[in-house]
């Protein structure tokens, strides 16, 4: 009220007015204006935390007291030990790299032509709430490289050195007269010259049949060689047909590599044709017949991005990924107020663009990085929203932080005590950050 | 300038944070609400029709101007469905129902409504748990003698006898849900060769043919750890009998028990060789339930797996995976490990919170044969009503399911992780989940899981 008439008031005499009603009811006024802060405060941020430390001294029901049962369940549990782990490698992590990147992007973004454009793209994912954000990198890192990005770039990358083999899901089928050997198949009996062998297997998918195989023929046999057919017994809709024998649609295994070994040395090497035979010279006569391994191996499938090992540092990138653009833009701001005299200068002196940054640019963005620094490790102790989606159910525990545990344990097990208890060591982990805040601002306010 | 922008947009997005962890909540919670859900777009039109034939068997009191309120967790088609159901008892006794949608766990949103001196007049419950919790509570009121003699006529003692706590009846299964399936993938099996099994030995059997053929046989959405516990229940209830199951849903045995140890073995059948689970046991922890359905009936003759277990439920899925129940994807019952083939069966009750004549009307319309009909030829529903035709239901595959869960008639058992504390049943990435998928991907470790299991429970229950 005052104030209102105060502001219509030409500012000369009002303002000694003022003083003097202020000097005189000081305290009331005072506490007046503070009333509604203080009610709003003591409400909605006082009286809740007061609640969170009395309810975590009391059991699950509320009605009992506790003790610290619940801080040492706190210290007890693996699943809550698990999260502080976590919340500690998030701490330490997150919070460093996306400000040296940040930092990065920042001085490389003033060098260049575009460098707007280029700060829009990288500020973008800011503007993606942390549910959509997690939702993508659900996909990105999606275990099957059909769908997942990382694991499309990663296997990629990997079959450009390693390919896989045509026969990756073949194995002996019922009565077969092959044996698993390290990884490969080999024949119980030996073959001898003059001889025919059958080896069948089963297994191949026919969309991942090699285009070239043609139907599979008996083995001929030739009196100065050992023969064989290897090819995939297996008759759609019929099952394996005559078992060990060819039938009529079935296929051969074109390019099936064959070792004829000898007292474990292989004394000759074959591959089938497309119809799936092949023939040794006397030379392999009373050797076993094996199917190396090579033949099938697995195609590679990428990496286990949101299994156990591999969750934490996953769901750390795609965080890294939403909050660079923030440090970017505070540190881009933090270097357009640097002197320019004192970087020209250092040129001028002969320093390297490198010297430049570690020892100029560097030190005087020094209170800046701090501030982005901080701000970003109180964000990440509460970090939730980016667990909860990104990890799936099986590796829930291995990526649990606690924020997310506290949510656990408050809504969906029913241990309200606990949760409190959660919800006030988090306080606890914030409070030295926050103090060093507050510190650092009063010293600039004073300087 | 740009230093206070960019410090303004600080607490706004630590505010978006703050919602989209709502909206998390609620993504979460809407895609377990239509895993439940069960919609046959096709069979509605001809159950708007089919509703109206419907006979009387039941008199329900006249309730002009009366007004009364249901809440159940049921989204999108399912409620639409229940809502045909009450129109017809709005129509027949002139009150006025209202659905409150509610959110899972439906006890916590209750609790509040409790708490704010607005309960809903009834209450749909999932899981027995639930219902005691709300006796317990006392929120929850005994049913009337209409009722309770509706409900006689037309239900298996057990299914009434899982209603009652402490002897009182309180709940009317309205809605059930047979998990004792597995469906397949007909053109695979037909190129394959293979048959439906009956027993677990021609269960693998059929597996290793249709390995044979190239095709991975089993799909196991191991990211979501209730599609384990499902495996395990019925494996255990078939093997070790009824007697043994209830017994260790209540923790009265313990996890360490020989008949686990068997139960596991038995698994390991299927879970332990490589190339049965589709992606290996590592890909199958990273696959949710519906992309394990929707990965089994997609990619032509080729898909990622020949089969997957899971209930009735799985048809809303592999119809969004554009593949015909009946045609393209059939189904059989779980086979039996032991002497009888299982029947692990889920359901929401119906549970009156404010007494009333209203309510008491509306529990008896319930656990009638006239409501359940009505939804049945909606399709997407499961009635354990003993006294609805089974030709209610609009395509053989539904007739097949409800036929073997009314079968069982008083030998079906309730899933056991919804009867066991939720701490040890039902949290993702605890308990029973957990240690289930540990022994996905380690299925030698049998001793560990039962140990770990053992711990697990003793410390959930308490005991």
């Amino acid at each position: 009220m005052t104030s209102a008439t105060e502001a219509g008031v030409p500012p000369a005499p009002a303002s000694p007015k003022s003083r003097k009603s202020v000097t005189g009811t000081r305290r009331t006024v005072a506490a007046m204006f503070l009333l509604p802060a203080l009610v709003l405060l003591g409400a909605l941020v006082v009286y809740p935390i007061g609640y969170s430390i009395v309810r975590s001294f009391y059991n699950q029901s509320g009605d009992g007291f506790a003790g610290i049962d619940n801080y040492k369940a706190l210290f007890t549990d693996d699943g809550i030990r698990t999260a502080l782990k976590n919340n500690i490698i998030w701490v330490v992590f997150a919070p460093t790299i996306a400000t040296a990147l940040g930092l990065i992007f920042a001085v490389l973004t003033e060098r260049i032509r575009w460098g707007t454009a280029f700060k829009l793209v990288v500020f973008m994912p800011m503007a993606i709430s942390m549910l959509a954000a997690g939702i993508i990198f659900r996909l990105v890192y999606d275990q099957d490289p059909d769908k997942g990005f990382a694991n499309a770039v990663w296997v990629g990358v990997h079959d450009t050195f390693a390919q896989s083999s045509a026969f990756p899901k073949a194995h002996p089928g019922r009565n077969s007269p092959l044996v698993a050997q390290s990884g490969g198949f080999i024949t119980k009996t030996t073959v001898h010259t003059g001889g025919t062998i059958t080896l069948p297997l089963v297994g191949v998918a026919p969309d991942q049949m090699p285009s070239d195989a043609k139907k599979a023929v008996e083995p001929q046999a030739d009196p100065g060689r050992i023969t064989g057919t290897t090819w995939q017994d297996f008759t759609r809709g019929k099952g394996v047909g005559t078992l060990g024998g060819v039938d009529p649609t079935e296929l051969g295994y074109p390019g099936m590599k064959i070792e004829a070994v000898k007292d474990g040395k292989v004394v000759e090497t074959a591959k089938a044709g497309a119809d799936g035979t092949f023939s040794f010279s006397e030379k392999a006569d009373g050797a076993q017949l094996r199917l190396p391994a090579s033949n099938f191996k697995e195609a590679y499938n990428g990496l286990d991005w949101l299994g156990p090992s591999l969750v934490t540092p996953a769901i750390i990138g795609s965080y890294i990924w939403m909050w660079a653009g923030f440090a970017m833009v505070l540190i881009a701001a933090g270097l357009a107020g640097i002197p320019r005299e004192l970087l020209e200068a250092a040129r001028v002196d002969g320093a390297s663009e490198w010297q430049v940054f570690r020892r100029v640019t560097v030190p005087l963005l020094a209170p800046v990085l701090a501030v982005v620094t901080v701000t970003l490790m109180i964000n990440v102790l509460k970090i939730f929203d980016l667990v909860f989606i990104i990890a799936p159910g099986s590796s829930r525990d291995d990526a649990n932080v606690l924020a997310l545990e506290l949510y656990q344990k408050g809504f969906a097990e029913d241990q309200p005590g606990i949760a409190s208890a959660i919800s006030v060591f988090l306080l606890l982990l914030v409070i030295p950050v926050m103090w060093f805040n507050i510190r650092r601002l009063r010293r600039e306010v004073r300087r | 300038m740009r230093s206070t922008t960019s410090t303004q947009r600080k607490p706004k997005s630590a505010n978006t944070a703050a919602k989209s962890a709502a909206a998390a909540l609620a993504a979460a919670l809407a895609l377990s609400l239509t895993a439940c859900g069960g919609n046959d777009d096709k069979s509605s039109d001809t159950g708007a029709t089919g509703g109206k034939e419907t006979g009387t068997t039941v008199t329900l009191p006249k309730l002009n101007g009366q007004s009364l309120e249901v809440a159940a967790v049921w989204s999108g088609e399912e409620q639409a469905n229940f809502k045909k159901v009450l129109a017809e008892f709005e129509k027949r006794t002139g009150a006025k129902v209202t659905f409150v949608p509610a959110q899972d766990p439906i006890v916590n949103f209750l609790g509040s409504k409790v708490a704010g001196g607005q309960p809903p007049d009834v209450a749909m419950l999932p899981q027995p748990g639930a219902i005691k919790q709300a006796v317990d509570k006392k929120w929850a009121k005994p049913l009337g003698t209409e009722a309770k003699a509706e409900l006689a006529k037309n239900y298996a003692q057990g299914w009434q006898d899982i209603g009652k706590v402490g002897g009182t009846q309180y709940g009317v299964y309205y809605k059930a849900a047979n998990k004792s399936l597995i469906w397949y993938n007909a053109k695979v099996f037909e190129n394959a060769g293979a048959t439906e099994p009956k027993t677990w030995d021609e269960l693998l059997t059929t597996a290793q043919t249709v390995y044979d053929s190239g095709v991975t046989p089993f799909s196991v959405g191991g990211a979501e750890g209730w599609t384990l516990t499902d495996w395990f229940e019925n494996v255990y209830l078939s093997q070790a009998g009824p007697e043994k199951y209830d017994q260790l849903a209540k923790h009265e045995i313990k996890w360490t028990d020989p008949s686990v140890k068997d139960a596991l073995t038995t698994l390991a059948q299927v879970w332990g060789k490589k190339d049965y689970v589709a992606g290996g046991a590592k890909g199958a922890l990273q696959t949710d339930f519906p992309a394990s359905v929707t990965q089994t009936f997609t990619g032509g003759e080729q898909p990622k797996a020949a089969m997957v277990y899971e209930g009735d439920f799985a048809q809303v899925n592999i119809q969004t995976a554009k593949a015909k129940v009946g045609t393209d994807a059939k189904v059989f019952p779980f086979p039996k490990v032991g002497d009888t083939a299982p029947v692990v069966s889920g359901g929401d009750a119906a549970v009156i919170l404010k007494d009333s004549k209203g309510a008491q009307a509306l529990a008896t319309f319930l656990a009638s044969p006239d409501a359940a009909t009505i939804q049945a030829k909606l399709g997407g529903y499961l009635s354990p009503n003993k006294s609805v035709d089974i030709s209610s239901y609009p395509n053989p595959v539904q007739q097949k399911i409800a036929k073997a869960l009314i079968g069982s008639g008083d030998d079906f058992r309730f899933d056991m992780s919804d009867q066991a504390p939720q701490a040890f049943g039902g949290t993702p990435g605890k308990g029973e989940w957990k240690a289930l998928q540990d022994f996905l991907s380690n299925p030698k470790n049998i001793a560990g899981t039962q140990a770990k299991l053992e711990a697990d429970a003793a410390a959930a229950y308490g005991n």
